[in-house]
């Protein structure tokens, strides 16, 4: 078992977590949590397999960069949204969830 | 424990073990990105692979990031609400982080002057550079620090949009003598890189900052905010 398998599944079990949490909880902070748990689960599948047998290949550590900052501000995107959604409904879920 | 929680925990358990097997099971790219990228790294005008790629192999990927980040914060200030939006009640009652920012700040600016400078021979660059910019914002926000020019609309609205400006213009002037979008020629490379680097910085760190800043700490709870504009006329 390689360093970049470990990498790899520790990213799947990320993304597996955080894909329970996402379907599991209907409170939309937790969602957003899970949501990122599991890009950040992708992100480290992405880093990790990309050390495969040819050496280090930078176009996905590229791409990773790229997405930790749109998933940034995607989150706070999110954020703002959901704080705007409850200061006008009062709710902490979507009404289609229950 | 519902049946809801078993089923999707079963589910969240196969997905697992599904693409635990077809990582392990991958079959090698036909491409071979890192000769490829190592054998163009002469043309590129920087000295590390992954700042090569984001700013000149792949650079279409990295400006339409931009702009996605533009439009997230053009968003986010479409949504804003009126906002009792003034630094001193912004801040936490600490008198030990405004002493503390004191000595922090230059450090923060230096740190991320090296990170932006850095991105050409080592990892860095104008994404970790900026976000390094960003926490000198939010930090300088919850000190409760005037930041006058931060509220000047105009200005921080240029801010926000001169990363996508310089990168748009850069790509299209490099179009004059007739190559493709965004295709840099060899002898200007690692400054035209560098120049895009350093309004991304600014607009990225900028970005972030104002993205923080529309959410204040403010009266969440709907009955509260309703009694709190009936305080203030």
């Amino acid at each position: 078992m390689s360093g970049a398998l470990v990498f790899a599944w520790s990213g799947v079990l990320l993304f597996g977590l955080g894909l329970f949490g996402f379907i599991a909880h209907r409170h939309l902070l937790r969602r957003l949590l899970a949501f990122n748990i599991m890009g950040s689960g992708s992100f480290l599948v992405l880093v990790g397999l990309a050390q495969h047998g040819r050496g280090v290949d930078p176009v996905p550590h590229a791409m990773v960069i790229t997405g930790i900052v749109v998933a940034v501000a995607s989150t706070a995107l999110a954020l703002v949204v959901f704080r705007r959604w409850y200061r006008a409904s009062g709710r902490t879920d979507l009404p289609e969830d229950t | 424990m519902s049946l809801r929680l078993v089923s999707a925990a079963l589910l969240c358990l196969a997905v697992t073990v599904a693409l635990a097997w077809a990582v392990l099971d991958r079959p090698l790219p036909e491409e071979n990105l890192p000769d490829r990228v190592s054998s163009a790294m002469p043309q590129s005008g920087v000295d590390h692979p992954v700042t090569a790629v984001l700013l000149n192999f792949r650079s279409y990927d990295t400006l339409l990031e931009i702009a996605v980040l533009l439009l997230a914060v053009v968003v986010a200030l479409a949504l804003r609400e009126a906002q009792p939006d003034r630094p001193e009640q912004m801040g936490l009652e600490n008198p030990l982080l405004r002493a503390v920012m004191a000595w922090l700040l230059p450090l923060i600016l230096v740190v991320a002057g090296f990170l932006l400078w850095a991105g050409s021979y080592q990892p860095g660059g104008a994404f970790q550079a900026g976000s390094v910019l960003a926490a000198a914002g939010v930090l300088l926000r919850l000190a409760g620090v005037t930041t006058a020019w931060l509220d000047n609309a105009a200005l921080m609205r240029a801010g926000l949009a001169l990363g996508l400006l310089t990168f748009l213009g850069v790509g299209l002037l490099v179009m004059l003598p007739g190559v493709p979008f965004l295709t840099y020629p060899l002898e200007y490379a690692g400054t035209l890189i560098l120049v895009i680097e350093l309004t991304l910085t600014l607009s990225i760190g900028l970005t972030l900052i104002s993205l923080f800043r529309l959410t204040p700490p403010y009266a969440d709870d709907p009955d509260e905010a309703r009694e709190k504009e009936a305080e203030t006329p």
